[in-house]
């Protein structure tokens, strides 16, 4: 079964942000990272997919979450 | 039924946890998310075992220490309300779920005092936010309001005036935070400071496109074209839950003794949510301590 794409779109000062990336990381979960403080297109592409404006939002295949909930981003891992 | 319920996942309620485990309770730690306020702390300096330490850090390893105990745990679910039972206290879930213990501790810590003005609900994470130094890098190049006058109001407009177009900042009183925070502010050259003025209605089809606010002096109202509201008017306890139960003082706390206790026998209370004056993440943890003992003692006195 391949690997569920994650993407996560994150600021650096936002500390749910860095707390959803560690929680992967130990889980050995591969995720890009796109920093939306920087990158406009990331953004726009965030705002658009999630239709709000808050950090962050993690995109599990087609699965969108907002915010991070370790209980729901489990769920949405699992195969 | 349970032994003990904890309900609060923030430094009162893990620190409550570990004692409860370590006592052998049969418990259940519910909460709508593991760290509470400590999620929005870049950095801690003050917590015994670090000189520095990042918040989300510090919750990892509070978490993990938790979890190598066998105690129950529901993340991601609110309390919305907690019962009186004859031989115990049942909390209900936002959702409707029904929790049943001998005994509670309460530690449901504070949330960001919101304005209650019309347009903020709907439109919150679609340009309202709560945490400036978490979505503040998003509306870098747009104009925004900080609405607040205290310290952390001041820090967001500080942060915001680097990154953004121009920044409002909306205080209802004169600025109360610190005098350094005001002459830093002071030299900015896109900001535009709006004291005694009153925050009424945020705008917005979707996403929010303006703010209306009213000057307490003349009454006269003006509407400012913006794209980010972000709020920082203080801090709410979260003790709605247990308002039917035990009597609140007038910040909305739960009055406690120097033991926890909430005057209601095996219901304690512990961390920012109660009436202890230092809102400090190692007196949270301490408090939460020293509810979990109290608790065990009066588990102890049912059981004989």
């Amino acid at each position: 079964m391949a690997d569920k794409k994650v993407v996560i779109y994150s600021t650096p000062t936002c500390p749910y942000c860095k707390r959803a990336k560690d929680y992967l990381s130990r889980k050995g979960i591969p995720f890009v990272d796109r920093n939306v403080a920087v990158d406009r297109d990331a953004a726009k592409e965030m705002i658009q997919k999630s239709g709000q404006m808050g950090v962050p939002v993690i995109t599990i295949d087609n699965e969108i979450m907002v915010g991070f909930n370790q209980a729901l981003l489990d769920k949405l891992l699992s195969p | 039924m349970y032994d003990l319920m904890i309900i609060g996942g923030g430094p009162a309620g893990l620190a409550a946890s570990v004692y409860a485990a370590r006592k052998q309770l049969n418990t259940l730690l519910i909460s709508i998310d593991i760290g509470g306020q400590v999620n929005k702390t870049l950095g801690v300096e003050n917590y015994m075992g670090y000189q520095f330490i990042e918040g989300p850090e510090l919750i990892d390893k509070f978490q993990t220490q938790v979890s190598q105990f066998p105690i129950d745990q529901k993340i991601g679910y609110k309390v919305s309300r907690l019962e009186k039972l004859d031989d115990g206290f049942e909390a209900i879930s936002e959702a409707g779920d029904r929790y049943q213990a001998k005994a509670v501790i309460y530690a449901a810590g504070k949330s960001p005092r919101k304005l209650n003005v019309p347009g903020e609900a709907e439109l919150t994470g679609r340009g309202v936010t709560y945490c400036a130094i978490c979505d503040g890098p998003v509306f870098s190049g747009q104009r925004v309001a900080v609405v607040g006058g205290g310290n952390s109001a001041l820090e967001a407009a500080l942060d915001m005036v680097k990154i953004a177009e121009h920044v409002d900042l909306v205080s209802l009183t004169p600025l109360t935070g610190d005098a350094i925070l005001i002459d830093k502010l002071s030299a900015a050259k896109n900001l535009s400071i709006f004291t005694e003025y009153q925050t009424e209605k945020i705008e917005g089809q979707g996403f929010v496109s303006g703010m209306l606010i009213r000057d307490l002096k003349s009454s006269e109202g003006k509407r400012l074209e913006l794209t980010g509201v972000f709020i920082e008017i203080g801090l709410t306890p979260n003790s709605e839950a247990v308002s039917g139960l035990v009597e609140l003082n007038k910040w909305g706390e739960v009055p406690i003794s120097c033991s926890c206790e909430t005057g209601i026998p095996g219901l304690y209370a512990a961390g920012d949510v109660t009436d202890v004056p230092e809102k400090q993440i190692v007196v949270a943890a301490g408090e939460g301590a020293k509810a979990t003992l109290q608790a065990h003692r009066y588990l102890q006195r049912l059981a004989t």
